[in-house]
């Protein structure tokens, strides 16, 4: 398939979600969400555990029905069949699900097969795969061998193998090491710039920050907010964010210990609202000036310190927590702990 | 065309990852030849009675060997995740399915004959109707195939497959007539074993090997098909209602 590489963004709609609706029993999962991914963007669908997002992308790929709503691929309605767009699409879910007996690159070549590749084209491409994806030296070693980032490449690859028009992407990078996400991240980016419409969820926000064009919020299964980063950002960006550093006392008793502060500072700073930056640290963030003095002195007659107190320029993760409600420090460690733990 | 790579490649993937693997193989040998020892030393006949047997070795060797392995690998790769992959491959329902049950089609076919090669070692297998054994082997393998597959949606662990298996296989083998004819059941039995594909499997093998049957061999083969139609329908509507949700 022949590429053209873009600038931004294209006006056609790759995706385009209206109403849609998933519910299970009582609880509804996804409760009218609509947006649209335009052609050749890299679009973020952010939320904390349990929002709705792995519905959502299971929905938008055919394996959840929707109970109400509609969906569109390059302008095609195919609400009540999703599976004739599945040729469109690549999908690379949260869990890395490829075939443990077999090998990298047997592995490619029978996802290759089921999108109905012939035998010398799937194995041209599964070689060009391994080698971006820097496997070539293990092509021939069984998947469930692979080291954890290794597992993930090749789970992303398997995804890219038919060369899809639209990615989805659950969770890419969550639970490898940093050099394995770094190149994942550089590989996204490669091949969005090459053309790719990309639909990504992840729990690390800078990873968002860093690829997405538009980004989507949704809580509670209801999308939030859906805007470019750079407009997101300018919503937070009239904030002060102070981040503070408490005394040792404090450090590895977790946040639990500092939620105990919140409701007095909140009663003693008006207006100042705080959260739990991870640690023995805290952020406030306010839209006045903020006398750092009774803020120590606060901490002080409760037998703490403030051993460091520096300004912070307002970030994706503030509209993050300002949208949610909830740290993305607390939501990533969440989705760490269990593999299975985000899945909404 | 598209499907049919597709197809072809789910097949041969499963052949080689489950099917051929060396326990599978010497399940295939060992399981017959138990149950054919269990019985000469049961009835205390000897190697003359093994005809007689056969078709009842033969069509436990694939209820056995189809149940246990669809029923098992399909729940392993729903449990891996891996299952996911292929409902979200561009091909048709039916497709992917008939492909993930095509390994164990074969598998029991070649199960099933097996118990024959045995056979052929100690007693003449002249005058048997092979036409009528390769057709009643094949249906009871492709209906004992889509039992698996509709108890491998009805489940979601692979335990639960093997325990629930066995809650169809064991009374087919006392019910169905592979052993003991089911005209010589209590009156109260028969109507269940009226009710089970392998009864009518069973009578056409008979009929195939020792050439009596209860009913008309056509009758035999077509109420096998119908099993086969309405089990793989069955089935495809659970995977519908219950993995696509």
């Amino acid at each position: 398939m022949l590429r053209v590489d873009r600038e931004a963004p294209g006006d056609m709609v790759a995706i385009e979600a209206r109403g849609l609706v998933k519910r299970f029993g009582d609880i509804e999962a996804v409760a009218g969400v609509d947006f649209d991914v335009r052609e050749g963007e890299v679009f973020g669908f952010l939320g904390p555990n349990g929002a709705g997002k792995t519905t959502t992308i299971n929905m938008l790929t055919g394996l959840a029905r929707p109970d109400a709503g509609t969906i569109r691929f390059l302008g095609r309605e195919y609400t009540s069949d999703v599976k004739k767009a599945q040729h469109l699409m690549g999908v690379v879910p949260d869990e890395s699900n490829l075939w443990p007996e077999l090998s990298g690159f047997d592995n490619l070549c029978f996802c290759g097969a089921l999108y109905g590749m012939r035998g010398h084209e799937r194995a041209a491409r599964a070689r060009e795969l391994l080698d971006t994806f820097g496997l070539a030296d293990a092509a021939h070693r069984k998947f469930a061998g692979y080291s954890r980032g290794m597992k993930r490449k090749l789970t992303i690859a398997a995804g890219l193998i038919h060369r899809p028009q639209i990615l989805f992407l659950d969770e890419p990078t969550t639970g490898i090491d940093v050099a394995s996400a770094r190149q994942i991240r550089q590989l996204l980016s490669g091949l969005n710039k090459a053309g790719t419409t990309v639909f990504l969820t992840t729990h690390y926000i800078e990873e968002a920050e860093r690829l997405c064009d538009r980004i989507a919020f949704i809580v509670g299964g209801k999308l939030a907010q859906v805007d470019t980063l750079a407009h997101l950002i300018r919503d937070v960006q009239g904030q002060r964010v102070i981040e503070l550093a408490l005394s040792r006392a404090l450090e590895g008793l977790g946040p639990q210990v500092l939620m105990e502060f919140m409701g007095p500072l909140r009663e003693a700073f008006p207006g100042v609202e705080f959260e739990s930056a991870g640690g023995a640290a805290l952020r406030a963030h306010t839209r006045e000036t903020l006398a750092l003095a009774p803020v120590v002195r606060f901490f002080e007659d409760r037998g703490v310190d403030v051993t460091e107190a520096k300004a912070i320029r307002p970030s994706l993760e503030d509209v993050f927590v300002r949208v949610t409600g909830i740290a993305a420090e607390q939501m990533r460690r969440e989705k760490e702990r269990g593999p299975k733990g985000g899945g909404s | 065309m598209r499907a049919w790579i597709a197809f072809w490649s789910i097949l041969r993937k499963d052949m080689r990852t489950y099917y051929l693997k060396p326990p599978n193989l010497s399940w295939g040998i060992i399981f017959p030849l138990a149950w054919t020892l269990m019985f000469f030393i049961k009835s205390g006949s000897g190697f003359g009675e093994a005809r007689s047997i056969l078709p009842g070795v033969m069509a436990l060797s694939i209820l056995f060997g189809t149940t246990s392995m669809l029923a098992v690998t399909v729940t392993f790769e729903r449990k891996g995740r891996s299952f996911e992959r292929l409902l979200l491959a561009p091909i048709p329902l039916w497709v992917l399915m008939l492909a993930k049950t095509s390994g164990a089609v074969v598998f029991g076919i070649v199960n099933a004959f097996v118990p024959v090669i045995m056979a052929s070692f100690i007693v003449d297998l002249g005058g048997m109707i092979w036409w009528q054994m390769g057709a009643a082997v094949a249906l009871i393998a492709v209906s004992s195939t889509f039992l698996g597959l509709f108890i491998a949606v009805s489940v979601s662990e692979v335990f639960e497959a093997q325990t629930f298996s066995n809650f169809f296989r064991f009374p087919m083998v006392f019910l169905c007539g592979l052993f003991y004819p089911v005209t010589k059941l209590p009156v109260f039995l028969r109507p269940l074993s009226y009710l089970l594909p392998l009864t009518y499997g069973a009578d056409a093998l008979h009929g195939a090997v020792n050439g009596t049957t209860q009913r008309p061999v056509t009758l035999n083969l077509a109420i096998l098909a119908g099993f086969c139609v309405l089990l793989f329908l069955i089935s495809l509507r659970n995977i519908q209602r219950r993995w696509i949700v």
